[in-house]
């Protein structure tokens, strides 16, 4: 087994199944630490940046990943005339330049606003500087290996659909540049970072809170029982 | 018709003597932590002033509460949609500054001094980053006291509604006057705080109404603290989780009235149980805003009347809650007397916290060298107050003068009545004729002097039975938690069981 093997082969499957049963263990033993942990009671000025252009950003790359996993002959089919080509991947540039200003905001806040400080710890500089280093790589990667939208579809999607299915074909990734390959361990990383920082706040996305009605009422009895 | 009990209130604010106490009996049993050192979930304001945090009845600025639309009712700013959108930031969220940067002093300064030529100090230094304060700028009770400055009883945002006539002779020196105003949550029957919560860790609970933060639901999205109009919800930035003021319902199971009512020097506070019509939620909270405090009046339901009471025990309402209903002081000032009013009634909220307004000091003018009267009554006169009714109106009754002049014709007559009786240098027509403006018997005036200047501690706390003992699976571990009652004492107080500690 090569070191290629592990990292693109093995390491996805750490990282999944670590990150899947480390956040259960930790929502059920220790519901208390899920929270979107927002400073902005402490600073509100920068984070309005930071916040809005990270998560604005990053939320449509994040989805525009999805789809090109999910539906590649429809990103193909898009792509085929180059206008098409352009709007997409000048999108996607612009968000994720987008993220990439609101990330760091987001550092020069953490780390030099004395309040945010206090309420900062070694998880989240860590995650912070890897978020950091992925965005970099993913727009690097935007810019010199022209069109990410086209061989995604060609060689990302089968890659993680032979993962999905057990056979991991990493003959894939083998023959993409350094950085492609870094951007990917990266992904893999990230995940595997979820259930050890404030990463899962992003699994309490309110959904419920749609259909729900205003009031909430708890009966500690069953009404009426009295 | 839908009835459920609730957990009311009445303060009276002719009695308050602005002492903090009830502030400082909160803060030490709940409150007293890092993260929620700024957090006083019981405060004592000076009216006119700008309160804590600063101008938080302006809800131009922090959108909190409801808007009337059509006939029902629709969050100021943190509606489902604005919801989501406003996730990663919220515009209208006070921040710290708001409030004020908790502090402490370095005593061990005054101490640890080497010889020098001048006193040493404990200089000032931040709760939350532990650098030096140069000048503190704000604290819990700033304004105390300040009424006629600048900065703070100018900056009212009701006193901003009135005319620049009537503000300007709001603060003529002579007239100038102010009184306490002490805020608790007021556990609305419509809150609006509940509502914003995209988690839903905020629930009222059905047997008493109590609102509270489910601590474990809660993922910080502080939604509660912008939508909350009186600004009682409060996010503690050390847990990233939002906190409420919990009516002390440890001590309420228990059949101990709260903290802050049971330490009140002046002994202003009265609480206990008042059954009301949940059907009526919505369109209560929907009315006319002149409507506004008469329908949530009428919410309140008679305890003693047999169909009433017939159909709240259908309802799941305990029969000893109803009895203890029976004897509320609430209902007393509230429908029989009708000389309290809920504060601010126009943010939609229907708030469980009524208000006895404060008969301020007879105006008295310069004539010569001399403080006259200027008055003709022997108690002032409503039109004479010293500050507008206009005023009154827009805190307690949302801008309808007629219950303001209302109440303040009862509480007149009382004093009439109780002075005609007691000193007997009065016009007993003159008594009579107050009395009956005001509408009220001699029978009801001796018991509304009874309840407000002799009641005993039984008569002002009515403490529902909340029959904890019947709680079913919510806790999980029933056998745990009433089984073994001493087997987390002294561990984490009440709720969590196990340290609670911020994120990871």
């Amino acid at each position: 087994m090569t070191f290629e093997h592990i990292i693109y082969g093995v390491y996805p499957y750490v990282a999944v199944i670590l990150a899947i049963s480390i956040t259960i263990i930790r929502y059920t033993s220790n519901r208390f630490s899920f929270s979107a942990l927002s400073s902005q009671f402490l600073e509100n000025k920068k984070l309005f940046w930071g916040a809005a252009g990270w998560h604005y950003g990053i939320i449509f790359l994040f989805l525009g990943h999805l789809i090109g996993w999910w539906f590649p002959r429809a990103v193909l089919a898009w792509n085929g005339s180059p206008v098409r080509l352009y709007i997409l991947e000048g999108a996607a540039l612009a968000f994720a330049l987008f993220a990439l200003w609101g990330l760091c905001v987001l550092i020069v806040r953490r780390v030099y606003d004395m309040r945010v400080q206090k309420v900062t710890t070694i998880m989240d500089i860590i995650l912070l500087f890897t978020l950091l280093a992925q965005v970099i790589l993913g727009i690097y990667t935007a810019i010199f290996f022209r069109w990410g939208s086209n061989w995604f579809a060609g060689s990302m999607s089968p890659y993680l659909w032979s993962l999905v299915m057990g056979t991991p074909e990493i003959g894939f990734v083998k023959s993409m540049p350094f950085i492609m390959k870094l951007h990917i361990f990266g992904a893999y990383t990230i995940f595997l970072l979820i259930p050890f920082t404030r990463l899962v706040h992003f699994l309490s996305i309110p959904w419920q809170y749609f259909a729900r009605p205003n009031q909430v009422v708890v009966w500690y009895s069953e009404p009426g029982q009295g | 018709m839908n009835i459920r009990a609730q957990v009311s209130m009445v303060f009276h604010l002719d009695k308050c003597l602005g002492c903090h106490t009830c502030s400082v009996a909160c803060k030490n049993l709940w409150t007293d932590r890092s993260g929620v050192e700024y957090q006083w979930w019981n405060n004592v304001e000076t009216k006119p002033g700008t309160g804590y945090p600063s101008s938080w009845e302006n809800q131009d600025e922090y959108k909190g509460g409801w808007e009337k639309v059509g006939n029902t009712v629709r969050l100021r700013a943190t509606g489902k949609l604005r919801g989501y959108t406003n996730i990663f930031f919220q515009p209208h969220l006070p921040t710290i500054d708001d409030y004020y940067e908790p502090w402490t002093y370095k005593y061990e300064d005054l101490f640890d001094s080497p010889p020098q030529d001048t006193q040493p100090t404990a200089r000032p230094i931040s709760l939350i980053t532990g650098e030096h304060i140069d000048t503190i700028e704000a604290g819990p009770n700033w304004d105390d006291d300040l009424s006629g400055t600048k900065f703070y009883a100018r900056k009212d945002p009701g006193i901003l509604k009135l005319s620049p006539d009537e503000q300007k002779a709001i603060f003529e020196f002579q007239r100038i006057a102010f009184f306490y105003l002490p805020r608790i949550c007021n556990h609305c029957l419509n809150p609006a705080c509940v509502a914003s919560c995209p988690s839903g860790a905020l629930y009222k609970r059905g047997e008493d109404g109590i609102v509270l933060i489910n601590q474990d639901v809660c993922r910080g999205w502080r939604f509660c603290v912008s939508a909350c109009p009186f600004k009682k919800s409060y996010y503690n930035w050390k847990t990233g989780k939002s906190e409420k003021c919990i009516l002390c319902y440890p001590r309420i199971e228990t059949g101990q009235p709260q903290a802050c009512f049971h330490s009140c020097v002046g002994r202003i506070r009265y609480m206990g149980g008042v059954l009301y019509d949940a059907d009526k939620i919505e369109a209560t909270a929907a009315s006319e805003e002149k409507d506004l405090v008469n329908n949530q009046k009428a919410m309140i339901l008679d305890p003693k009347d047999p169909a009433i009471i017939k159909q709240a025990q259908k309802d799941g309402v305990h029969m000893s809650f109803i009895e203890s209903a029976q004897k509320s002081p609430v209902f007393k000032f509230v429908k029989d007397w009708e000389i309290a009013l809920p504060l601010h009634a126009e943010f939609r909220t229907v708030p469980q916290l009524y208000y006895v307004l404060p008969l301020l000091p007879v105006l008295a003018v310069k004539k010569g060298n001399t403080f006259e009267v200027d008055n003709t009554e022997f108690f002032g006169a409503i039109d004479k107050n010293r500050l507008p009714l206009k005023y009154f109106a827009s805190l307690f009754s949302a801008g309808n003068e007629e219950l303001i002049v209302k109440a303040f014709k009862r509480m007149l007559a009382v004093r009439y009545y109780k002075r005609q009786q007691e000193v007997g240098d009065l016009d007993k027509s003159k008594m009579l004729d107050a009395m009956s403006q005001a509408g009220i018997s001699e029978k009801v005036a001796e018991d509304i002097f009874k309840m407000i200047s002799i009641p005993t501690y039984n008569e002002r706390f009515v403490v529902p039975p909340l029959h904890r003992e019947y709680q079913t699976a919510i806790d999980g571990d029933i056998d745990t938690y009433m089984g073994q009652p001493y087997a987390y004492k002294a561990a984490t107080g009440f709720g969590p069981r196990k340290g609670v500690k911020r994120g990871l």
